[in-house]
């Protein structure tokens, strides 16, 4: 791979990024179109992500990619080789040993640091697309502040279901402003984004657009003052380290339908385990 | 009248003119608007009267001409050469447009009560409780059966849809409403309740408003002043009752006559 | 441990083994040269040049043998390939006018000056399946005419022109947006539109075409001109002050002369769309500018009827095949952390409807 510049993109295209990686920490929560290149994978597989991860990484880097809260996911195990071979950085499964995380629909447990910056995959950035198609309309309601639909989704849910419907992508407002969409993660990671000490960039490629939560930002999820946001999982411990404040996969484990509940966070997991934290159906019940 | 005591009109009017490839939507008219009062418009289809009404609510661009709303903020200001975000502002809060389809002013995949809740979200209200009291409250006030506020709108009657409709404009008390043929489309005592209702609600909300028709008798019930427009022309204009019992232009005598023999 | 994933590194080494292994097929079958996709499937060679946005007969047959034949697999292997090459600069626009033309014809006249040439075509052929071409393709070689071709070829709407009975299309000189460059942003001028419609997957662009001749935003279109053939691309140099010709392309355009009443700013007179595209496509040059047409209703003051060929924002969106193919696709990927969350939801609310409904049937 030889042939190619450094993490894949030329310079060029690196430093446009970068600047509307600049802007979006500039202007938290707002969506900054960019002019997002064809990759070797295809649009909605992490382009965006794997460009802002391009664009930031550098060859002392330590790069940890997971995919629904795993390292050994297919996607995810194929952007880490692409980074492996077009920018040779060191790549980790452990969170606390990762400088940069991309990541597709969830945030680590472990909690990060300002010495680290997580990465969004993004498919569809914007929070309002499924009430108003037009990417001219939402554009403007966004610069109006004209959220008032945002919340008539949710007053519906409320009416019909007697609560919030919304189970991931779940809509948060940045620091009082814009209204973002913080990409498929369940919304038992939304407290994550408030005030992290990390840097959080979002990116997708398809859409060519780029945003940014920049460390300790206010990050609120939309809700009513009488029936306040809840962040939720399965009620169970991990069936394997016995955590209970992990978010979950539930997985079936035989023909007659019984299923267990493992860490979505295979790093967390393998983590407590190795420290001796056990589950119910952990191998060696001694 | 009101006239007397106020000393700036509502809205202010003039020379506002729309076509379309050369052919004429409405051309020249000029009226003033004072705070309480409602305006009638009437006219055969293709008069321009919904040409008029689209280009006084902002929904058309007209070509020439000035649409002066005296604004709470700032006093009067020409709405045409308002910035795009003031006048969505205004639509969302000092104006309200009643369509004549009801389809048109409504969310129909959203229930009766988030139809009547979306104003009042729009401008910063995020109690569950109270945006379903006070959409209760108006259902009410509409006359339809506050038990229905979780029903979709597609579920109600015509006449239903259409009052459903007022509740959603006038929740947040708007103050000036622009209604394009409100009763069209509906049976005959199906129009006389809503026409009913309406009066109610613009005498107890003291509104202004401006109703597009064709049909004489909502504006004898509702308007105060008439403009009778042809061919994209006000012909005549006066007092409701003075017009429709006097009218001088031979186009408004026809109008006139023609509802008589009905 | 049960995450179903695991050693996802080894399986996916393994697929893409089988993957080269499917693509070369039966080994005592001839394996297909680059040279012969290029000259005998040449019109796939067209599409995906055109669709991938790069002049490149061999990389193109390269990326649709190695593509097994899908083509929008193809067209994606070459914009990839396209994203990483460097820009050394802009040619000057080709002249069509200059084009050695292997097929020209129009619809609104009879003759004309360069005459009706049919060139290369399946209209008229008589699409019955040739089993001779399974024993053995040679043909006799094709006759060709004495006279050699005049070397400027006048275009139809220029005639109309002359008489003003056609809207003017005054020569340009701005740089048009570069759509691979710069983000799409809406509103788009029609150089960008043409740009993502001369790039825009065959098969949209073709539907929304028929979708404005059955009524969806109608626009009367007469084939003006067809043409195919060859034109210089020419290149400014700096260091010599001059420019010369670094090469030829294939190309095929598309004039369509439209009926129009005339609006508010414009008298009546016929309007122009147009399309224009790498290789022989007549097909999507064709449907090219019956949309391009569908799109300028705004400048041309008519008015908007909701047709999904006259809304630019739904159509430059939904236009590329390798956006839509990618996020089409990427359903296929884990979802089960959403999944996990639906799941969630869905076993709390029923629990709610059955925790209520046993409530309410004993207060009956």
């Amino acid at each position: 791979m030889n042939d190619y510049n450094f993490a894949y993109l030329d310079e060029q295209t690196k430093r446009m990024i970068r600047r509307a990686i600049l802007k979006g920490l500039a202007i938290p929560g707002y969506q900054v179109p960019f002019a997002s290149r064809e990759m070797p994978m295809p649009y909605g597989w992490g382009t965006g992500g794997v460009q802002v991860s391009a664009a930031i990484l550098t060859p002392g880097d330590t790069f940890k990619v997971i995919d629904q809260g795993a390292d050994d996911t297919t996607n995810a195990v194929s952007i880490r080789k692409f980074f492996e071979r077009t920018a040779g950085v060191a790549t980790t499964e452990h969170t606390g040993e990762a400088t940069v995380i991309q990541t597709r629909h969830r945030i680590p447990e472990t909690p990060l640091t300002e010495d680290q910056i997580l990465v969004f995959q993004v498919p569809i950035p914007e929070p309002l697309r499924f009430l108003e198609p037009r990417e001219s309309e939402t554009r403007k309601m966004h610069s109006l502040e004209e959220y008032g639909l945002m919340h008539v989704k949710l007053y519906e849910d409320i009416s019909r279901h007697g609560h919030i419907a919304t189970s991931y992508a779940y809509p948060v407002r940045v620091e009082g402003r814009y209204v973002m969409d913080p990409s498929p993660i369940p919304k038992f990671d939304n407290p994550k984004l408030d005030r992290s000490p990390a840097i959080q960039l979002f990116g997708a490629g398809r859409e060519q657009r780029i945003y940014a939560i920049p460390p300790y930002t206010r990050v609120v999820s939309l809700d009513f003052e009488d029936h306040p946001f809840e962040a939720s999982k399965a009620d169970h411990p991990c069936d394997l380290c016995g955590a209970e404040d992990s978010y979950l996969d539930e997985v079936i484990i035989d023909d007659a339908g019984n299923r267990m509940f493992v860490c979505s966070d295979s790093d967390y997991c393998a983590s407590r385990q190795a420290q001796g934290h056990r589950g119910r159906l952990s191998p060696e019940v001694a | 009248m009101m006239k007397d005591d106020a000393q700036t009109p509502l809205l202010r009017v003039r020379g506002l003119t729309k076509t379309y490839g050369g052919r004429i939507g409405c051309a020249d008219i000029s009226f003033d608007l004072w705070p309480g009062e409602v305006l009638g418009v009437v006219g055969e289809s293709g008069s321009g009267k919904s040409t008029l009404l689209g280009a006084l609510a902002g929904h058309l661009a007209p070509d020439r001409g000035e649409v002066i709303f005296d604004t709470r903020a700032e006093g009067p200001r020409d709405t045409v050469t308002m910035s795009e975000p003031e006048r969505r502002m205004l639509a969302r809060t000092d104006w309200a447009f009643v369509h004549q389809n009801p389809r048109d002013g409504l969310r129909m995949n959203v229930s009766a009560g988030g139809n009547v809740g979306e104003r009042l979200m729009a401008v910063g209200a995020r109690h569950y409780g109270n945006i379903r009291a006070t959409a209760t409250d108006w259902l009410g006030r509409v006359e339809i059966d506050p038990a229905r506020i979780d029903d979709r709108p597609q579920a109600f009657s015509g006449g239903m849809q259409q009052r459903l409709q007022i509740a959603r404009n006038l929740v947040t008390g708007p103050r000036l409403v622009f209604m394009d043929e409100p009763t069209g489309g509906l049976d005959v005592s199906v129009q006389a309740r809503l026409l009913d209702l309406l009066r109610g609600l613009v005498r107890d909300m003291g509104l202004s408003a401006i109703v597009v028709t064709h049909d004489l008798a909502v504006v004898r019930l509702l308007a105060d002043r008439l403009m009778v427009m042809k061919s994209g022309r006000v012909v005549e204009a006066g007092l409701t009752d003075q017009v429709l019992d006097d009218p001088q232009h031979a186009y408004t005598q026809l109008l006139v006559s023609s509802v008589l023999q009905v | 441990m049960y995450v179903a994933v695991k050693g996802g590194e080894r399986a996916i080494e393994n697929a893409h083994a089988w993957l080269a292994e499917e693509r070369r097929g039966d080994r005592d079958i001839a394996e297909l040269s680059i040279a012969q996709i290029r000259e005998q499937l040449k019109l796939a060679v067209d599409r995906v040049m055109a669709e991938g946005s790069l002049y490149d007969p061999d990389l193109a047959a390269l990326a649709i043998k190695q593509a097994r034949g899908d083509l929008i697999e193809a067209i994606f292997l070459i914009r990839a390939y396209r994203t990483t090459l460097p820009r050394f600069g802009a040619s000057r626009p080709v002249s069509t006018g200059a084009m050695a033309c292997d097929r020209r014809i129009s619809a609104t006249f009879k003759d004309l000056p360069g005459g009706q040439v049919l060139g290369p075509t399946f209209d008229y052929t008589h699409r019955l399946l040739d089993f001779k071409l399974a024993a053995d393709g040679e043909v006799p070689e094709a006759p060709r005419a004495a006279k050699a071709q005049p070397a400027e070829m006048p275009h139809v709407t220029g005639f109309l022109n002359r008489e003003g009975l056609i809207e003017e299309a005054p020569a340009e000189d701005t740089t048009p947006p570069d759509l691979t460059r710069e983000p799409l942003e809406i509103p788009a001028g029609r150089a960008l539109r043409l740009q993502a419609l001369a790039r825009a997957d065959e098969g949209f662009t073709l539907g929304l075409a028929y979708s404005t001749q059955r009524g969806y935003a109608r626009n009367h279109a007469f084939v003006g001109e067809l043409r195919i053939g060859t034109v210089a691309v020419e290149m400014d140099i700096p260091e010599l002050g001059f420019a010369i010709e670094i090469g030829e392309l294939t190309l095929t355009e598309c004039e369509t002369v439209n009926q129009f009443k005339g609006s508010k700013t414009e008298p009546p007179q016929f309007t122009r769309g147009y399309g224009l595209v790498f290789g022989q496509s007549e097909r999507k040059a064709i449907s090219m500018a019956l949309v391009d047409r569908a799109l300028r209703w705004e400048e041309l003051g008519e008015d908007f009827i909701g047709a999904p060929a006259q809304d630019a924002e739904f159509v430059l969106y939904h236009a590329d095949n390798i956006q839509a193919t990618g996020f089409l696709e990427h359903i296929k990927l884990p979802h089960y952390v959403d999944f996990q969350a639906e799941l969630e939801l869905v076993r709390k609310m029923r629990s709610e409807v059955t925790d209520a409904n046993p409530a309410r049937e004993a207060a009956e």
